[in-house]
């Protein structure tokens, strides 16, 4: 059960002040050098980024002696510390993050493990440490961060090889990596800030990572100002938890949240809902997604690392890891799962007509959050993580694979010097036959995305729309049964779209013309090698938490599949309290979907569609066919011209946010301070009339005589009074 | 060690007269050796001064290193020293920035030398006396002090408008003082009415009795003077003038330091003179609402200041607008993160406006769109500007982090709806500094004079890195300022909320500190304070 239940203040506590105390007294759990994990990943920014300052400094020498701006790449011996340091410290991190998840494995853990390190903040009656917390949550999120971030930086070896900026990317990303790791590791509201922060600042610095080009510097910027407007909803969540509960500690919270609110009080109500905001920012949720597509001007594997397996998930570990506060506030929770219902239909539906390969992904993410929006907002809290860990195998391998796709177009197009776009799949097709290894592997990460036995994503998200039309119960069935719908809808457009996706790029013949083919290549092992590793994980990353109804009727008499529901139980600790909650106050879930059927049924349905809109969508689109981008114009109305402009939502921003703000900021300077309050001031002061006598004093040139005068004069009257 | 040199009994009144005596000492040298000699003065000023940083006595009494001696007996004008763990930062901030600014003018003041480096000397000899002064009389003289140099070191070193700007700046201010020095006066003579002995001893006026009336009445004339100071909206507009007028180390001991009399006069002389006034709802409402203001409003004006100098200046009025909110919530937790605020503020737009300086004295232009690109020239500076910039808007993990969150922490408490708004303060800095970082260092090179730039020299490092290491150490550690800060504190907290103060002893506080500062799940369970049932 809850760690709540096992209270017992471990007598580590006392001796906070000089961490690295004990483990708690009872927990046969013993972390293995915890602190070390987020370590490592700092050191490797520290390292990197001053081989990354020296690079660029020669750089900079470089183009005052006469070169270009973004000229020449790094000298192979350039590149020999970035390339072991960056993947290094990740990697180190994740044998760390393995050892303890392998030491967690084996004990019954009924309280975390808390490392605390030193007083951060003590005023008044406000004490936050730094401080590290060590429970089924953290770990699974550690695991996926050090793991597919481990992948992701070996990827960019051979992806960014040729990059002047070499270093420097890698010291972002393992700042990243230290920023997420301090995110999901500690052990307080504040601290989960530092790295909520901490990953937005590195995404600011990745997206914008070529900022020479301005729509790209554009890009970071904008994603940095809408994380802010989410950053402010979290702040303010923390300040009314302060007020209340009067502190920000997980263990404090949570143990005192069911004492100290109502169900479904106006207190836990608000804190939930501006946790949401801040949610919604991270999660490019609606209405703050719009940064998320931009993003995509960032290096792919960023795209993988951050904007698709990590930092916009943050949103979905936050809602899993207040899982009490929200089970306690279900207006909160219907809001959660109401906006990723609504933004996974609604994303899913522009992917359907972009044509930037990076751009349907991005969507595709956005539509995933929902997904993982609606699990954790239905009080499927493990069903939520189930799904972000999947997810962040098979959608950091699609960007791998699109990285690698426009790497090699991107090559090919340089060689030739055709001016055409690398990341536009209407200039693709017939890749299949040029890197192979990418083609099988994309389709196994589509599969799973789509949701297709016996793939990862069918696992997970199959109980994301399980829970959301069987977990009705409570006041809001018909909000339930409606975002079931939504959900179910949403699922079919993702099988779409992807198909669409794998077939424009892969399939038919190729369009990127004669001479550009020669060019075309596979990816390098650096390359490869993450992509097949998360390709096997897109397969099997899903049986770790097969539905018990399931595994019954199909592999229990095989005796497969041993670890029924093991995410579940792996991740009661953390949800049992929330679940006693939703229990006490709703009473037991439905068990069957609003329109009658058990799980298994529905499992099978899904499956069965899912296959058949991805045979029917490839053939259509391969019938239809497809002409490169110079040939073919803009849709010319309708619906799909709304959604290849992504239903005009920047452009709304634009008009109702954007310009009034700065409208409003020119009308205050210059009315306000310039006319109002400073003509006032001058009009009193009538400074213009002093200006000539005071002014009188400088014309003389000595003045370094006044001011010898002056220092005379104040010890001169000083000594005077003095004496 | 220090003890055996006495340190305790003479180095107050050697952090205040030992700039006066380099300036006179400035005068015996060549005017070539004037900027090496300014900077050994004060860079051995600022290591005398952190001997206080051991000396100081967390668990203590509240004023320590106290001296005092008769001035002018007969109105019971004292020479009467002592700081307590909110002066102790503002002096060594103020010691740490003098030698920083020094360093910075190295290029940018080229004639008058000695003149120069002598006034920003006097400048500090008023600076720290204001803060270490314990006599109302002498922190008046001393606070008067610092507006002359600053008010020739406009005029004479600025730019073009510099005359507008310095006559500005004096009129501003010199109008704040004279009410405040009515003030003065009247709280004088009330006190000693009462008390039968005339003294400006803080601690003989503290606790005088006054009405309500007469409080408010004062509240308003020494409110009204430091606001000026600060500056609070709408009494702001000498600011951006005076910033775009002065030379960079004008400009930056003007932000770093002389804003801070402002708020400083605040925490020690409203709050504690005048507990009714001060705790009045009506009072606090408008003194929030105004710092709300100003945070959302400057936060607003700055992002359309086509010149950067001028968007910093207004940065710095958003920023004082969380000061004001941290002292007006009126709990611990807000006034210590005004303070951090305060520091913060002082480490890094000082540094903004030395990075500004820098780029200035490169292209002698400080117009934003004259830039672009320039971190791939000038790659040691981008990073340096990158950090303060993240510092400037709060980025946890930085100084500006704490002191923001702090404030609104505290005012939350007692006034959820104005922190709320205050906190919309986070976005807007976003709003202002990020298209100024885009548009001075990233984006393309375009401009032709912009590719030759020359990255920073060691000096410039020398200047900026221990700005940066301060704005990233109090970020990650502030705890050994926040822990010598609380009790001074708690005795202003108190002393308005009707406790009673001990101020010549330790105040409030007493033993029960240290519990408050390690047991971090305290609150857990044991009672939470509100629910909403």
């Amino acid at each position: 059960m809850g760690f709540t239940e096992h209270l017992v203040l471990p007598p580590a506590v006392s001796l906070l002040g000089a961490g690295w105390a004990p483990a708690a007294q009872g927990a046969a759990y013993e972390p293995f050098l915890p602190g070390l994990i987020l370590l490592l990943p700092l050191l490797g920014f520290l390292l990197n980024g001053a081989l990354a300052l020296a690079a660029g400094r020669r750089s900079a020498d470089r183009i005052r002696s006469g070169g270009a701006a973004a000229e020449g790449s790094v000298e192979p011996a350039g590149r020999m510390l970035p390339t072991w340091i960056g993947p290094g410290v990740v990697g180190v991190a994740f044998l760390l993050t393995l050892i303890n998840f392998g030491r967690m494995l084996g004990v019954e853990l009924n309280e975390p493990v808390i490392r605390s390190y030193w007083t951060w903040m003590g005023t008044g009656n406000l004490n936050v440490e730094a401080a590290i917390q060590l429970d089924p949550l953290s770990m699974v999120m550690m695991m996926v961060i050090t793991g597919v971030g481990f992948l992701i930086h070996v990827f960019s070896v051979g992806y960014m090889k040729e990059d002047p900026g070499y270093a420097r990317y890698f010291a972002y990303l393992n700042l990243f990596v230290f920023f997420m790791l301090t995110l999901v590791m500690g052990a307080n509201f504040p601290m989960m800030f530092v790295g909520w922060e901490g990953v937005g600042l590195c995404s600011y610095l990745l997206i914008g990572f070529w900022f020479h080009d301005r729509p790209k510097a554009d890009a970071g910027k904008k994603a940095f100002i809408v994380n802010r407007i989410g950053d402010f909803g979290f702040l303010v969540a923390m300040f009314i938890l302060f007020a209340t509960l009067g502190t920000l500690d997980y263990v404090g919270v949570f143990e005192a949240a069911p004492e100290a609110f109502v169900y479904g009080g106006g207190i836990v109500t608000a804190i939930t809902l501006f946790l949401l905001l801040g949610a919604t920012g991270k999660s490019a949720q609606i209405p703050l997604f719009v940064w998320l597509p931009d993003a995509m001007a960032g290096p792919t594997p960023v795209s993988a690392l951050i904007h698709a397996a990590t930092m916009v998930t943050a949103g979905v570990y936050l809602v899993a890891r207040s899982s009490v506060l929200f089970a306690l506030a279900p207006a909160g929770s219907v809001a959660v799962a109401t906006i990723g219902a609504l933004t996974a239909l609604f994303a899913a539906t522009i992917a359907l007509q972009q044509v930037d390969i990076k751009r349907v992904l991005a969507y595709s993410t956005v539509s995933q959050l929902g997904f993982m929006f609606l699990g954790v907002g239905v009080g499927a809290y493990a069903a939520g993580v189930f799904h972000l860990m999947t997810h962040a195998f098979f959608k950091a391998l699609l960007f791998l694979g699109a990285g690698a796709v426009i790497h090699s177009m991107h090559h090919a197009f340089h060689a030739t010097h055709k001016d055409w776009d690398a990341q536009d799949m209407r200039n693709m097709g017939g890749l299949r036959r040029f890197m192979p290894v990418t083609w099988i592997t994309m389709w196994v990460a589509t599969l799973a995305i789509a949701g297709i036995w016996p793939f990862a994503g069918f696992f997970s998200k199959d109980e994301i729309i399980w829970a959301s039309g069987a977990a009705a119960r409570g006041g809001f069935e018909f909000i339930y049964t409606g975002l079931w719908v939504v959900a179910l809808a949403a699922a079919v457009l993702t099988a779409i779209y992807m198909t669409r996706l794998m077939v424009m790029t892969f399939h038919g013949p190729s369009r990127a013309g004669e001479e550009e083919e020669k060019h075309l290549h596979g990816a390098p092992l650096t390359m490869t090698v993450p992509l097949i590793a998360l390709a096997v994980l897109s397969v099997f990353g899903g049986w770790v938490n097969v539905p018990g109804s399931i595994r019954e009727s199909f592999f229990g008499g095989f005796g497969l599949l041993p670890m029924s529901d093991w995410l579940d139980r792996w991740l009661a600790p953390i949800t049992a309290d929330a679940q006693a909650v939703l229990l006490a106050e709703l009473g037991p879930v439905a068990d069957q979907a609003p329109v009658g059927g058990g799980h298994v049924f529905w499992g099978a349905v899904a499956t069965v569609v899912a296959t058949a809109v991805v045979i029917l969508t490839a053939r259509s689109i391969a019938r239809a066919g497809t002409r490169p981008a110079i040939e073919e114009g803009l849709p010319e109305g309708g619906i799909r011209k709304l959604l290849y402009n992504k239903w005009y939502v920047d452009e709304l921003y634009d008009r109702i946010v954007v310009r009034p703000t700065l409208g409003v900021s020119r009308w205050a300077w210059r009315v306000v301070d310039q006319l109002l309050i400073d003509g006032t001031v001058n009009a009193v002061g009538n400074v213009t009339r002093g200006v000539g006598w005071f002014g009188s004093l400088f014309q003389t040139g000595q003045v370094n005589t006044y001011a010898f005068i002056l220092t005379l004069g104040v010890l001169a009257v000083l000594g005077v009074l003095i004496l | 060690m220090l003890n055996a040199v006495a340190y305790d009994a003479w180095i107050l009144h050697a952090l205040i007269w030992l700039p006066l005596v380099g300036a006179l000492g400035l005068f015996l040298l060549p005017e070539s050796r004037a900027k090496e000699f300014a900077f050994g003065w004060t860079g051995g000023i600022f290591l005398l001064s952190l001997g206080l940083l051991v000396q100081f006595d967390p668990g203590g009494a509240l004023f320590q290193f106290t001296s005092t001696a008769t001035w002018i007996e007969m109105w019971g004008v004292s020479y009467s020293l002592g700081i307590d763990g909110i002066s102790l930062f503002m002096i060594l901030l103020s010691t740490l920035i003098m030698p920083i600014a020094v360093l910075g003018s190295y290029n940018y003041i080229k004639e008058r030398e000695q003149g120069f480096y002598a006034l920003l000397l006097l400048l500090q000899t008023g600076i720290v006396g204001v803060f270490a002064s314990m006599d109302l009389f002498l922190f008046y003289v001393f606070f008067e002090l610092t507006l002359v140099p600053m008010y020739f070191i406009v005029g004479i070193w600025g730019g073009e408008r510099r005359i507008y700007a310095a006559v500005k700046f004096f009129l501003y201010t010199a109008a704040g003082s004279l009410l405040m020095l009515v003030g003065i006066f009247y709280l004088y003579f009330q006190a000693w009415s009462v008390t039968g002995a005339p003294s400006f001893h803080y601690l003989d006026l503290v606790g005088t009795p006054l009405s309500f009336v007469e409080q408010l009445w004062l509240f308003a004339a020494f409110g009204v003077a430091f606001s000026i100071k600060v500056p609070v909206f709408p009494f702001h507009t000498w600011l951006p003038d005076a910033h775009v007028e002065a030379p960079t180390p004008g400009s930056v001991v003007l932000a770093a330091i002389l804003l801070k009399l402002g708020t400083y006069g605040f925490i020690r002389f409203l709050l504690p003179f005048f507990p009714l006034a001060a705790g009045h709802a009506t009072v606090i409402a408008v003194m929030l609402g105004l710092a709300v203001v100003g945070i959302i409003y400057a936060a607003w004006v700055a992002a359309v200041q086509p010149d950067a100098k001028k968007l910093v200046a207004y940065t710095s009025v958003a920023h004082m607008g969380f000061v004001v909110l941290g002292v007006f919530a009126l709990t611990a937790t807000g006034i210590q993160g005004a303070l951090i605020v305060m520091i913060s503020h002082g480490i890094s737009t000082g540094a903004l406006f030395l990075l500004v300086g820098m780029l200035y004295e490169r292209r002698h232009t400080r117009l934003i769109e004259d830039f672009g690109g320039l971190a791939q020239v000038t790659p040691l500076l981008a990073t340096a500007f990158v950090i303060t910039a993240l510092a400037t808007i709060g980025v946890p993990g930085t100084s500006g982090f704490v002191g923001e969150f702090l404030a609104l922490l505290g005012a939350f408490e007692r006034h959820p709806v104005m922190a709320a708004l205050a906190a919309t303060g986070v976005i807007f800095a976003a709003y202002y500094m990020l298209p100024m970082v885009q548009k001075i260092l990233f984006n393309s090179l375009e401009r032709e004079e912009n590719r030759t730039l020359p990255d920073l020299d060691r000096r410039e490092v020398a200047v900026i890195a221990p700005l940066v290491a301060l704005m990233i150490g109090l970020g990650v550690y502030p705890q050994p300022v926040l822990e010598r800060m609380e009790p001074a504190v708690q005795a202003v907290v108190q002393h308005v909320e009707g406790g009673t103060v001990d101020w010549a002893g330790q105040g409030v506080l007493g033993s029960d500190q240290e519990e408050i500062a390690y047991d971090p799940i305290r609150s857990v369970g044991a009672e939470p304070a509100g629910s909403d049932r």
